[in-house]
């Protein structure tokens, strides 16, 4: 190995500490039962590791019921979010149309939109539609966005005319071509769609905490920092419950990698 | 009767074929319509409404209870008020020193993991895990790393860097750059992949070419990687310059606008104002003073970091 591969790889796990040092720390405290949690470096290492913090992060709150929330939240979002996204697509890819491109420049037009500030005017629509305190309100506004139309657009895009030439030939009703033609082909893309999904929702804070006040029905995210807020609650029970938050959106991360790195690539463009 | 059976002399077949296909081209116009109801009717609800709605909003008297009142500019005659909000304006524009180390580090890291060696795709993994994690996490984890008994006093402590603790969130001259670091962890590995994405869609046959004409590494880098990646690099510093203007999360985490009003964002300022005081028009007004200024920023960039054509 040369030195400048070696130097390479020092400034890697240089750079890769840097990014790791919270979480590294987070589930050493975690783990650990005894010792000063802020003491350098001894707290890195756990003494007496334990499952402890992990059990007793679900009595000190109601992990459990945040858990749930979670699931959920995330899979109705999911769910919906594939369907509304590719039924809005496939007239886009395959259809001509009066109407076409302005619908196209609209949905565009989001992605430009200062759309951050909306949470505001989101929380009176949601006030007035009764979907405050409700998970139907966390999950309605984040259905329809750009990029998932997008995404689906270009998958059906790939798909052969003539399998839709055929299809109609047969007679097949177009709600027929769209679920059973369109949909299975787009099956890569969709995938994509549902892990880019998944992460997301799964680690969305701002607007589920605008829109729920009640504990009961928070997210794993939101309900966290009830859990660091609550008085009396220890430094390894809330690292413990931190842990436990992140954790299926980074297993998640982690073995589908690739979608990531190349779901980007397709936003961009 | 008979007015029918002069109509029925006329081609019934094509006057019944003319309805048929009338009706049949109506189905076939409304098709598409029927496909993007669902996203249409969505994206209007929570998406354009809220754009429009809430222009509307900032410029009138709004308690949910009575319907909004015209007031003109008074909300924004309110906001010139108070000096909250223009610590607010001067912390989001102190907030773009950002883009610059995005940029940098971003670049940096995307060079350093574009190459094949073994186990980069691990490196790449780990440079973006904390943007797959929970902003609500990364508030609390750093939380306890800034804290003044915290991890990184530890460290500097063990290192002989300091002897008190330094007051990371807790030191109003401080605590905004503290934030501001957090913003930077938690974005790099974001941008770093649009980076990488650019880089290595330089066309290996140039780079080659460069190499045989003696070309060192830093020429190449200068002559070639940089202009290559310019339209990202432009579109990276729009987007985390906009970013940047409307940093929110991290801040109603980690400090709440505090120390003494110290880490107040405009959109924390708006927040603030519209979520938590239940004064909406004030809110919205300040949230489009900050979309004036994202409009302005995201012009002044294309204008100036316009990728070369030749």
């Amino acid at each position: 190995m040369s030195l400048r591969t070696l130097l390479h790889y020092a400034m890697l796990i240089a750079i890769a500490l840097v990014c790791a040092f919270p979480f590294l720390w987070t589930l050493a405290v975690a783990v650990g039962t005894e010792g000063n949690v802020f003491a350098f470096p001894s707290s890195f290492l756990p003494r007496k590791p334990s499952l402890d913090n992990f059990i007793e992060v679900f009595r000190a709150i109601d992990l459990a019921s945040y858990y749930w929330n979670s699931i959920w939240i995330t899979t109705w979002t999911v769910v919906w979010t594939v369907l509304v996204c590719s039924l809005a697509a496939y007239p886009l890819a395959r259809y001509r149309f009066r109407g076409r491109a302005a619908v196209f420049t609209l949905i565009l037009a989001t992605l430009m939109l200062p759309t951050e500030v909306n949470f505001l005017v989101n929380f009176i629509t949601s006030a007035q539609l009764g979907l405050v305190n409700t998970h139907l309100g966390v999950i309605l506004p984040t259905l329809a966005g750009a990029i998932g139309i997008f995404m689906m657009k270009n998958a059906f895009e790939e798909i052969p005319q003539d399998l839709l030439d055929a299809a109609r030939a047969d007679g097949a009703s177009e709600l027929y071509i769209f679920f059973r033609v369109m949909l299975p082909l787009a099956l890569p893309q969709i995938g994509a769609l549902v892990i880019m999904t998944t992460v997301t929702t799964w680690n969305n804070f701002l607007w589920p905490s605008v829109v729920l006040t009640k504990s009961e029905l928070m997210p794993l995210a939101v309900g966290i920092l009830e859990l660091s807020g609550t008085f009396g609650s220890s430094t390894r029970v809330i690292a413990a419950g931190a842990i436990l938050t992140i954790a299926p959106a980074l297993i998640v991360f982690f073995f589908t990698q690739r979608f990531f790195m190349r779901g980007m690539e397709g936003a961009v463009k | 009767m008979t007015s029918e059976s002069a109509l029925s002399n006329a081609p019934p077949r094509h006057f019944r074929n003319d309805a048929v296909a009338a009706r049949a081209r109506w189905r076939r116009n409304l098709r598409p319509w029927l496909f993007l109801a669902p996203a249409l009717v969505l994206l209007g609800a929570f998406t354009f409404w809220p754009v429009l709605w809430g222009s509307y909003l900032a410029f009138t008297e709004y308690n949910f209870l009575t319907p909004p009142r015209w007031v003109g500019l008074a909300n924004f005659e309110d906001l010139l008020q108070d000096p909250v909000f223009f610590i607010s304006i001067k912390n989001s524009l102190l907030y773009l020193l950002i883009v610059p180390a995005i940029q940098l580090g971003a670049i940096v890291l995307a060079v350093l993991v574009n190459n094949s060696l073994p186990g980069i795709r691990f490196f790449r993994a780990a440079f973006y895990t904390p943007v797959v994690t929970s902003v609500s996490v990364v508030g609390i984890m750093w939380g306890w790393m800034y804290n003044e008994q915290g991890l990184i006093n530890a460290v500097l402590r063990w290192l002989h860097v300091i002897n008190d603790p330094v007051g990371w969130l807790s030191d109003d001259r401080l605590a905004l750059f503290s934030v501001m670091a957090v913003t930077l962890w938690r974005g790099l590995g974001w941008y770093m992949v649009l980076y990488l994405a650019s880089l290595q869609a330089i066309p290996k046959d140039l780079e080659e070419a460069a190499v045989l004409d003696g070309a060192s590494r830093f020429q190449r880098f200068w002559r070639i990687t940089i202009p290559m990646i310019m339209p990202t690099i432009l579109l990276c510093t729009v987007l985390s310059t906009l970013s940047a203007m409307k940093v929110l999360e991290e801040i109603l985490i980690m400090t709440k606008g505090g120390p003494v009003s110290s880490t107040y964002t405009g959109l924390y300022y708006a927040y603030d104002q519209g979520i938590r005081a239940f004064n909406f028009p004030r809110a919205l007004a300040a949230s489009m003073v900050v979309s004036v200024f994202c409009l302005a920023l995201a012009w002044l960039n294309f204008r100036f970091i316009r990728p070369r054509h030749r």
